[in-house]
């Protein structure tokens, strides 16, 4: 039989090698600061953040709210704003891509509206919203919603023109070419959009809370600041690392399951 | 009896990039009947897929008519099923996820659909393949595939155009044997466009060939009259090869 399940092994080095680089990268610096190469007002070793972390598990000072506050609200605001700028992105693109209707009416305002950075829209935004949940959510939302326009757009346009003539000779309608069609083959594309928004939504969360906020890990890394505890900063800045790389490997092993006949 | 396609003076002009006239066919007349296999012979550049396109009504002629018994073609439909040249599957559908899209299309029901499916996948001799994706396939097997998502929608005309052009030589003597078997299992009216001689006479009940180069203008009409199956190293055979490779010295 030509076909026959087997079981492919990673190679041993391909799977100890992230290790290794991610343990050298924390030892190095470690011993950076340590040895006061960087002296330690101005860098936190690793340990020093592991301990205020620990600290901060259920301590709220000195910054006003425990680690999981913070990251509570923040992950409220990136989820909202990212949720929003794919359901609102990502249908938007799509269209865009396929309805030459859609594209005349949206097309150029989107090319007006896509230069100015988000962070541009914050006194704009605490006017309408002041420094709630929500003035955060919508600047987040802008800096989101750009990448998926872009990208589904993109994805769309690309569909295989002679794919859609075949589905033609079978008698595929407008809409169903769309569905059948354009969308399954824009979505390496989409997925794309994911990873890039999710960079981009992250971005700005730090950035809207860095100038308008009373919670949130981007509040306290500026506390950190004003504070002069580089530990606190470090540990803003791992976290909101850390919860970005976390939810890119969610959306990666989604993608995974759901493109297996595209990528392999 | 009414022919099942007849193309009446067909003449095609395109115009590239606005400003470029191409002259791609002139005044071309084929009829076909009803589950006769027609194959349309030409060297490259006579505008042979052009006019199978037209029939398949994706391009419109510029003069001429097509009709489909007796009704002028206005654009693609599922009455005439296309196999295309570079195989045209869906990559991230499976086998049986291509096969039957032409009925998913038509809103036939999973059961039913699954069935005609399952039925076109063995006649192309897929069966076990149903769950593979098209990248975990060879050249003749993704034609195959292509062949029975033409042959699902359960088209009254087949149109194949190079369907083997991509193929290694052996492949390509195996494949022909095969859509030889495939339309004498289920007839079809086909219509099957190629540039290779040998490959036109071991199909082909009629052969029309077309001179190169553009525009593509009616040459000969041969009528095979050799009983199938088909045997590319019978004497007539090779006499009907020879008679056609001189006819149709190219002119460069």
């Amino acid at each position: 039989m030509a076909y026959e399940a087997v079981k492919v092994k990673k190679p041993l080095t391909l799977i100890l090698l992230p290790i290794i680089s991610v343990l050298t990268f924390f030892l190095v610096w470690e011993l950076i600061v340590e040895f006061d190469v960087v002296p330690k007002t101005m860098l936190a070793a690793p340990t020093q953040v592991g301990d205020r972390f620990i600290d901060k598990l259920s301590d709220p000072n000195p910054d006003g709210g425990t680690m999981a506050a913070h990251a509570w609200v923040s992950a409220q605001e990136a989820f909202l704003g990212y949720l929003l700028s794919l359901g609102i992105g990502l249908p938007l693109g799509l269209f865009m891509g396929w309805f030459s209707v859609v594209r005349g009416v949206a097309r150029p305002l989107f090319e007006l509206v896509r230069p100015i950075p988000p962070i541009a829209w914050i006194p704009l935004t605490i006017f309408w919203f002041g420094i709630g949940l929500w003035g955060k959510v919508f600047i987040i939302f802008l800096g989101g919603v750009v990448p998926c326009v872009i990208n589904s757009f993109v994805g769309v346009r690309m569909t295989n023109p002679t794919l859609i003539q075949m589905s033609r000779t079978c008698g595929a309608s407008d809409w169903q070419i769309f569905t059948h069609l354009c969308v399954p083959s824009a979505l390496p594309m989409v997925f794309g959009a994911l990873q890039i928004a999710l960079a981009c939504c992250w971005t700005n969360l730090v950035g809207a809370e860095l100038l308008a906020a009373d919670q949130g890990l981007g509040y306290m890394i500026t506390m950190g600041r004003r504070l002069a505890l580089p530990e606190l900063v470090v540990l803003g800045m791992v976290s909101v690392g850390l919860a970005g790389a976390l939810i890119g490997m969610v959306i990666e092993t989604v993608e995974r399951r759901l493109l297996s006949g595209i990528r392999r | 009896m009414e022919p099942k396609i007849v193309c009446r003076n067909i003449s095609k002009v395109f115009i590239q990039k606005g400003t470029q006239r191409v002259h791609v066919l002139e005044d071309i007349s084929v009829d076909v009947k009803q589950n006769e296999f027609v194959v349309i012979l030409g060297p490259g550049q006579s505008g042979k897929s052009t006019l199978l396109r037209i029939i398949a009504g994706l391009e419109t002629p510029t003069t001429g008519s097509v009709s489909l018994d007796g009704k002028e073609v206005a654009g693609p439909g599922a009455d005439r099923g296309l196999v295309f040249q570079s195989y045209m599957l869906f990559p991230w559908k499976t086998v049986l996820g291509n096969v039957e899209l032409g009925p998913k299309l038509r809103n036939v029901a999973k059961k039913e659909r699954r069935e005609v499916a399952a039925h076109y996948i063995n006649l192309v001799g897929l069966k076990g393949f149903e769950k593979h994706y098209p990248h975990q396939l060879s050249g003749g097997m993704k034609q195959r595939v292509g062949i029975a998502r033409a042959y699902a929608n359960n088209p009254e005309v087949m149109l194949l155009d190079e369907p083997f052009g991509q193929l290694d030589a052996q492949t390509r003597y195996f494949m022909e044997k095969e859509i030889a078997r495939i339309w004498e299992t289920e007839r079809r009216t086909v219509l099957f466009v190629t540039n290779n001689i040998e490959e036109a006479i071991y199909l082909g009940d009629r052969i029309i060939s077309l001179k190169g180069k553009l525009p593509g203008r009616m040459h000969e009409l041969y009528e095979v009259q050799l009983p199938r199956p088909r045997d590319n190293t019978d004497m007539k055979f090779l006499l009907l090869r020879q008679q056609i490779s001189d006819a149709s010295e190219l002119v460069l």
